[in-house]
């Protein structure tokens, strides 16, 4: 009895605390994150729909927003086949030094993006020392995302596949299944959604990346110009509102990108059960 | 799935040609190019004026941002691992704005609402506050990006452990405050440590959005990152070099703090 009318209180205090810690939380986030992002779309607009249809369908702004999607569609589609060959050798193979590889596959994450440029630039640069020059070239631009990206397939496979059942794939060969036939048939649809939702987040971060292109991309319109270095270039040479209004075809797609995780994410859950 | 022996050799040399192109090779390349000179001058060129400020200023901004990112992460996630409200899936999913959202986009959006023409800018000028192209702009875009970080690392810790030892705690007549700190914090506490290290890594590194705000002041808003791209534009290899040496061995002591806290983690089953 007394036990209870301790509790209640007790109880009723947290959860008041708790109200109060939301509302504040939620209040931070609205004023880091959605208040400047309501003003960009604000600002989009501020011209009109007309001003906002022009900004976005100029020659130079669709040239850099059709490369940025092709350019990040082909980072997550090689994600695709690099990530997952990764992940699967750092989990169903042995070899020494297979710790440290694994460590440092999250370097990318932990690099700067200006870095890792620089980085890309040293090898693949003018000053090549395997004589390799692809900068201010569109291949450097996805080698850049390549590097940005590397971790996302890898980081989300790993754990689905340290977690398959390896009777699954017993099962299969003791019915006669060969490899090819287990990898497609068992061992692929169950990472199917890793991989998929690992591939999603690699194109997400793809579409907006700066960092890494703006040094080895040399910023050529209509060749290796990137949506986000268009609209750095609008920023600085003071066309903000057409700044805006691009930027706001770039968060349409993110928010896009982001529902489709979301959505890859639960469908992940129901494969599990 | 038996790999024979021949297949299994085979994929991990594409696997680890694939990673020695992309990676290690440019990452190793970069540290024997920027002390193919001696360390004397490598030691030169970080120790500028520019370059201490630089540093100080990234630390600066770090130091911040991260705690506040912190304290939000942790309510935040205790709000959506044991609360239950309206619009929790919404807010869950405006968390991960961040991450998908380009770094130019988001400098863009603080200078729409803090610069000169924004929304606030005009009335914060008024008061004397300048946010845009000094250390506020650089605080708040950092806070940004790295928003997402220590939630997404606490929240599915919270789920895991559960609320029974905190029921317990509470039916034992301890305040929301006590069983916080002695029950909740310490099982959550490696998640906190983890997000910690990568929104650390994370600040001291963004680039795209700390570009648009910062103004590149030399000695002044000039962070480390802004600081490698200014000597590389000036043509001073070495230097640019030298500068992101520096935040290569930073990110190498990131990873390393991750590793032995998985390790820790792991060793502890939670």
């Amino acid at each position: 009895m007394s036990a209870t009318a301790l509790t209640v209180p007790a109880r009723r205090a947290e959860r008041s605390y708790g109200a109060l810690g939301l509302g504040l939380a939620t209040l931070w986030l609205s004023a880091i994150v959605l208040l400047p992002l309501s003003a960009v779309v604000a600002h989009g607009l501020d011209g009109g729909l007309g001003a906002f249809w022009d900004a976005v369908t100029s020659a130079q702004a669709i040239a850099a927003l059709r490369f940025t999607v092709l350019v990040s569609l082909a980072t997550a589609l090689l994600n695709v086949l690099g990530g997952t060959l990764i992940a699967w050798v750092l989990v169903r193979d042995r070899f020494p030094g297979k710790r440290i590889v694994n460590a440092l596959i999250d370097l990318p994450f932990a690099l700067p993006t200006i870095v890792a440029g620089l980085v890309l630039l040293t090898l693949y640069g003018q000053r090549s020392p395997l004589g390799i020059d692809v900068a201010f070239t569109q291949v450097a631009v996805l080698l850049a995302l390549l590097f940005v990206t590397l971790p996302f397939v890898i980081r989300s496979v790993q754990p689905v596949l340290i977690e398959l059942d390896r009777e699954m794939e017993e099962a299969a060969l003791s019915l006669g299944a060969g490899n090819a036939t287990i990898f497609r048939r068992v061992v692929l649809p169950n990472l199917a959604p890793a991989i998929l939702s690992g591939a999603a987040l690699a194109f997400a971060r793809a579409v907006g990346e700066f960092g890494s292109i703006v040094l080895i991309s040399g910023n050529i319109p209509f060749k290796t110009q990137v949506s986000s270095v268009y609209v750095f270039n609008l920023i600085e040479s003071d066309a903000p509102i057409s700044a805006a209004a691009v930027s706001t075809v770039l968060l349409a797609v993110s928010l896009l990108v982001l529902l489709a995780i979301r959505g890859l994410g639960r469908w992940g859950a129901r494969h599990d059960r | 799935m038996t790999v024979s022996r021949r297949w299994r050799i085979g994929l991990r040399t594409l696997a680890l040609l694939y990673l020695g192109a992309l990676l290690f090779v440019p990452v190793g390349l970069i540290f024997y190019r920027t002390f193919e000179h001696g360390i004397g001058a490598v030691w030169a060129s970080i120790t500028t004026p520019a370059a201490i400020h630089a540093f100080q200023l990234t630390l600066e901004v770090t130091a911040i941002a991260v705690p506040l990112n912190t304290i939000f992460g942790v309510v935040m996630a205790l709000a959506l691992a044991r609360g239950s409200w309206r619009g929790k899936g919404l807010v869950n999913a405006l968390i991960d704005l961040p991450f998908a959202v380009s770094p130019i986009v988001i400098g863009l959006s603080l200078v729409l609402v803090y610069g000169i023409h924004g929304w606030l800018g005009p009335s914060l000028t008024k008061a004397g506050i300048q946010v845009i192209f000094s250390l506020p702009g650089i605080v708040l875009a950092t806070i940004f990006v790295s928003l997402p970080f220590v939630v997404r690392e606490v929240t599915p810790v919270l789920r895991e452990v559960g609320d029974e030892q905190e029921q317990a705690a509470a039916t034992l007549g301890a305040g929301a405050w006590t069983t916080f700190r002695r029950v909740t914090l310490p099982s959550i506490r490696w998640g906190i440590a983890y997000g910690v290290v990568l929104s650390v890594a994370r600040c001291i590194g963004e680039f795209g959005a700390v570009s648009v705000v910062s103004g590149k002041i030399a000695g002044e808003t000039d962070t480390l990152t802004l600081l490698v791209e200014k000597r590389f534009s000036n043509f001073d290899l070495a230097g640019a070099y030298a500068a992101s040496a520096l935040l290569a061995l930073i990110a190498l002591a990131t990873l390393l703090a991750m590793t032995s806290m998985n390790r820790r983690r792991e060793e502890e089953g939670a």
